[in-house]
């Protein structure tokens, strides 16, 4: 069974540490902070200016002058801290912070990755993503492993406009977590119940599976 | 206007000397923190051929959106632009130009416009798109591009307090791009949610001194959500 969005949102959040500053991009990365174990203390990013977002708020606490990345209405948690977009980026290509998780559209062996445009079909603009791949060291991505049609997003080369170059290391699917290295993809974990089969049938790039594939613990 | 106070009558005397074919820097990350008056008050005005330097273009009917609609932007360098549906037909229109630049370098070239810096290296783009035509050097074993600076013929931010010398403080999140902006404007015009005298505001909480403040306004902001998102367990309550 492929996983859910959730479901890989649960998985991602397994790489979180204990005092770890996580920024989390729009969409499935956005899920992480549900799974984040009680046990630990972690500080989410939020690039327009924000450390130590909160939930969303109640309908009484909505403040306008208070939103994240994807202009939703937050929160804030205690030790929270506000500053500008150039101190904000300042810390994302700094290196300070300690997760980045994110979206694609396509990601090749080479570890480059596409996530903001499609040409002549989406011009939205690439917003933080490219200085977030530019700038941290521990980028994990979360796509869907083919598209409706079956086709790969795991490719040998992309064929999107790129958003970065050699920056990604970590991919979670909704069949795999995979890791990139040295031009090729390692299979390191499967979704519950897919065979190593379809995830071969399903990734283009070339794929190294060696030994035992464990399913994934969610 | 006189001494240290860069307060301003009204909105015309605001925007005086906002011409045709300039290019204006603006404050504010989506709809939050955007100087809305001032902007309706370039729409009013119906100054042309602007170039736009803002993170993002407003929504259809608000903020720099207003501007979109009246057709007064030829240029807009934005790293987000995908809430405005009139933005993208004008630009398969051709009506419209943009530069699409990453939020964090977008940030920066306002920064160091405002700071006497020409360019900057950054690693951001290296090998896409934004690396077209732009120097690169590696730098240990990394590859950086260089980007140039920005500065606008006019800079418009929105604070929420300010003092008449235009010491600003900004409310939350809608700090933003403000104080990057406030300092990249050859004049700088701030409107304020609140005036106060000189010696109100904690020097040490200033995020913008007053020397980047050329003219100060102050304006009722309507302050459009974009996103109104609420807990569920509170939507039964």
């Amino acid at each position: 069974m492929a996983l859910s969005r959730e479901q890989i949102a649960q998985r991602v959040a397994r790489e979180i540490q204990d005092g770890f500053y996580v920024n989390l991009g729009i969409g499935i990365p956005t899920l992480v902070s549900n799974y984040v174990p009680e046990d630990m203390e972690v500080s989410l990013h939020s690039e327009n200016g924000l450390l130590g977002m909160g939930p969303f708020p109640a309908a009484d606490e909505i403040d306008a002058d208070l939103i994240n990345a994807g202009k939703q209405t937050v929160t804030l948690n205690k030790g929270a801290s506000i500053f500008s977009s150039a101190e904000s980026f300042a810390m994302i290509r700094g290196g300070h912070v300690d997760l980045t998780v994110l979206g694609a559209f396509e990601l090749d062996v080479l570890g480059n990755i596409a996530s903001y445009m499609i040409p002549g079909k989406l011009i939205k603009g690439m917003g933080g993503a490219m200085d977030l791949v530019a700038g941290a060291d521990n980028i994990i991505v979360t796509m869907m492993h083919a598209d409706r049609h079956g086709n790969s997003k795991l490719l040998n080369k992309c064929t999107l406009p790129l958003t970065g170059v050699g920056c990604i290391k970590k991919v979670v699917t909704d069949l795999a977590y995979m890791k990139i290295s040295e031009g090729k993809f390692y299979l390191i974990e499967r979704a519950p119940g897919t065979s190593v089969d379809e995830i071969i049938s399903k990734t283009e790039g070339e794929l190294v599976v060696s030994g035992n594939i464990p399913e994934m613990a969610l | 206007m006189s001494g240290l106070n860069k307060l301003v009558s009204n909105y015309d005397e605001a925007l005086q000397g906002l011409e045709d074919g300039m290019t204006i820097i603006a404050g504010g990350f989506g709809l939050c923190g955007i100087p809305e008056n001032l902007i309706a008050q370039i729409q009013k005005m119906g100054t042309k051929d602007l170039t736009i330097v803002s993170n993002n273009a407003g929504v259809d009917e608000f903020g720099l959106g207003l501007l979109l609609q009246s057709q007064q932007v030829k240029k807009m360098i934005a790293s987000y632009v995908g809430e405005n549906k009139l933005f993208e037909k004008q630009l398969l229109d051709g009506i419209l130009e943009v530069e699409l630049t990453p939020q964090g370098t977008l940030a920066e070239k306002m920064r160091s416009g405002g700071a006497g810096i020409p360019a900057f290296y950054t690693a951001t783009g290296y090998g896409t798109d934004v690396a077209t035509g732009k120097e690169s050097r590696k730098f240990g074993d990394k590859d950086y591009i260089l980007e140039e600076a920005i500065k606008g013929d006019f800079a418009l931010v929105k604070a929420w307090k300010a003092d008449l010398h235009g010491n600003a403080i900004y409310r939350m999140t809608a700090q933003n791009f403000n104080p990057m902006a406030a300092t990249a404007g050859k004049i700088t015009v701030m409107e304020a949610e609140y005036i106060v005298e000189p010696g109100e505001l904690d020097p040490a909480q200033i995020h913008t001194p007053g020397i980047y403040v050329n003219r100060l306004i102050q304006g009722d902001s309507e302050k459009r959500i974009e996103q109104r998102t609420i807990r569920q367990d509170s939507e039964a309550s």
